[in-house]
């Protein structure tokens, strides 16, 4: 005779297993913004957060990396955002299934998935050496952009796509032009949607490091122009921990760089929330 | 006339995805294919890498990163769709609601935080409780299913959540228990999801670069066991890049060109598979 284990046993069991599993999940990452926190929130201090950084790390605040993070953010948001809302427009205003929607489709479906070192590795040869950029703002800030247009198209395309078609037909209806409609209808219906995928971006680009650090280098001076070279905050923790230079500032860094990145994420959920809210 | 114009331009606009992607293939290849016919390709894929001594034989790394990414599979994958089935099937409408959009910040957090935690955390107590020197295929393996958890769970629960609810009321009606139905009816039904997201996360494991730098060890051999020290392609490329000149150089771009024929077809097996289920 074999033991054999009934529905309702086997339905409790998997039951239990699975919600272990997820609060296995769920601790894990509690467990690692809380203890980046616990030992980090000690170093936060104003002169932190305004300081210069001095002996390479091991004394002094952020504050150039910071103000580094922020140029090559806003830079890299700046050259993204009209591109991935025109590809999301074109994508769901002018075509109508077929091979060009499917081929710009791929195109961002693929460029998302290409790993950040192989940005880094293409922004080193092109933008820092074959334009000459050197490693600086600009050249950083270019190849974020190109890491971010997947995110910003993928989001926007969805929340074009959630204007009601109805909304278009009466502004067409009124004698609206096609370029009107999408200006003065559809792009400020969709804005909160967009603005999601823009945070995300943004998000995304505080976060790098592989793509960043060969394209904007790792120079701790107090950036003057697109054209200087910058040590992004990922950049600079992901130095001071990794060569051990100072790990309460290290801790410091990480601190700063996660609270950035958690409120940057949640406003963007609560946009996307309350916009899917209205239109779905 | 206006709304010519701007079609024209949008649809160049259209084109920047594709066009970055090409620009990227473009100059990753042109740069490191050269290397490849100049050593050979018997070379290129040979244990040896001593770029002093002009030897560029990724084989070691390959299997480096073979090893890592594999073990991240086996600790993300279970835990992965644990999470999605749990949620799509088992919770509460409130749970899931909370519990998604935390598991998805997972994904937001930079790598090199995962580095870090994975150095202060991980390494020394590898080193303490199972010996060798702590930096690791297995502390790599975990911090990288770590890492690659939120990229399942959160196309496994949309494919789940996608399968219509008339399945599982059929089921029940058979007497089915919920896990029977989970086993027999909806994980083979959601599949394709299932395995796309698996696809996906296995590309983000290969490609991860700065959180393995960190705790892998990065030495030039092939592992023995998992408590030995491994090098992938992505830590070669990041480690070196910042020095190498000429031949060099090239041959961490065509790791790079390597790297990316990988991930691009990774890429297209996940998309084809999604792209059928639409």
């Amino acid at each position: 005779m074999t033991f054999r284990i009934g529905p309702r046993t086997s339905q409790i069991i998997a039951h239990i297993i699975l919600l272990l599993m997820t609060i296995v999940t769920v601790i894990v990452l509690f467990f690692i913004i809380g203890y980046v926190f616990k030992n980090g929130f000690a170093q936060l201090s104003l002169e932190f957060l305004t300081d210069r950084t001095r002996e390479m790390g091991k004394e002094g605040g952020i504050l150039p990396s910071i103000i580094g993070t922020l140029f090559i953010t806003v830079l890299a948001i700046i050259i993204a955002t009209p591109l991935g809302v025109g590809s999301a427009v074109y994508l769901v205003e002018y075509t109508r299934g077929g091979l060009l929607r499917k081929i710009i489709s791929f195109g961002a479906d693929c460029l998302a998935g290409v790993p950040s070192i192989i940005f880094g590795l293409f922004g080193f040869i092109f933008f820092v050496i074959q334009l000459k950029l050197g490693w600086s703002i600009l050249s950083g800030s270019l190849t974020l952009a190109v890491m971010i247009i997947p995110t910003i198209i993928r989001t926007s395309e969805e929340a074009i796509k959630a204007v009601p078609q109805s909304y278009r037909e009466i502004s067409y209806s009124l004698g609206g032009g096609k370029l009107d409609t999408i200006l003065k209808v559809v792009l400020p219906t969709s804005l909160p949607g967009i603005l999601t995928g823009v945070i995300l971006g943004i998000g995304r680009a505080i976060g790098e490091t592989a793509a960043v650090i060969f394209t904007a280098g790792s120079s701790l001076g107090m950036p003057t122009s697109v054209f200087s070279s910058t040590r992004t905050l990922a950049v600079h923790f992901y130095i001071l921990a990794r060569e051990g230079i100072s790990m309460p500032k290290a801790y410091g860094t990480a601190t700063v760089l996660i609270i950035i990145i958690l409120f940057v994420n949640l406003v963007a959920y609560r946009l996307m929330h309350r916009f899917m809210a209205k239109y779905y | 006339m206006k709304d010519k114009i701007a079609e024209k331009l949008l649809l160049f606009i259209a084109f920047s995805a594709i066009g970055s992607l090409l620009l990227i293939t473009f100059f990753i290849f042109q740069q490191g294919i050269p290397l490849i016919f100049k050593i050979g390709l018997g070379n290129f894929f040979s244990m040896h890498w001593s770029p002093t001594r002009g030897q560029f034989g990724i084989l070691s790394m390959i299997i480096g990163s073979l090893m890592v990414t594999v073990g991240a599979l086996i600790v993300g994958i279970p835990f992965g769709l644990a999470c999605a089935i749990y949620l799509a099937e088992f919770s509460s409408k409130m749970v899931q609601k909370t519990l998604k959009p935390i598991i998805e910040l997972l994904a937001g957090i930079p790598s090199v935080v995962y580095g870090f935690i994975g150095i202060v955390i991980l390494v020394p107590f590898i080193r303490i409780h199972f010996g060798g020197p702590g930096f690791s295929v297995l502390a790599s393996s975990i911090i990288l299913g770590i890492m690659i958890l939120p990229t399942i769970v959160s196309i496994s629960y949309d494919s789940l959540i996608a399968v219509p609810n008339t399945y599982r009321e059929g089921s029940y009606a058979l007497g089915a228990t919920k896990w029977q139905t989970v086993v027999k009816l909806l994980i083979p039904a959601a599949r394709s999801g299932i395995v796309a997201g698996i696809i996906l996360g296995m590309g983000r494991a290969i490609g991860e670069t700065m959180a393995v730098i960190m705790i892998a060890g990065n030495a030039l051999k092939i592992p023995h066991s998992m408590l030995d020290s491994v090098r992938t392609l992505t830590s070669t490329i990041a480690l070196e890049l910042g020095y190498a000149t000429g031949d060099h150089r090239a041959a961490l771009f065509a790791c790079g060109a390597f790297l990316f024929i990988i991930i691009i077809t990774l890429n297209i097996i996940a998309i084809r598979i999604t792209g059928r289920r639409e």
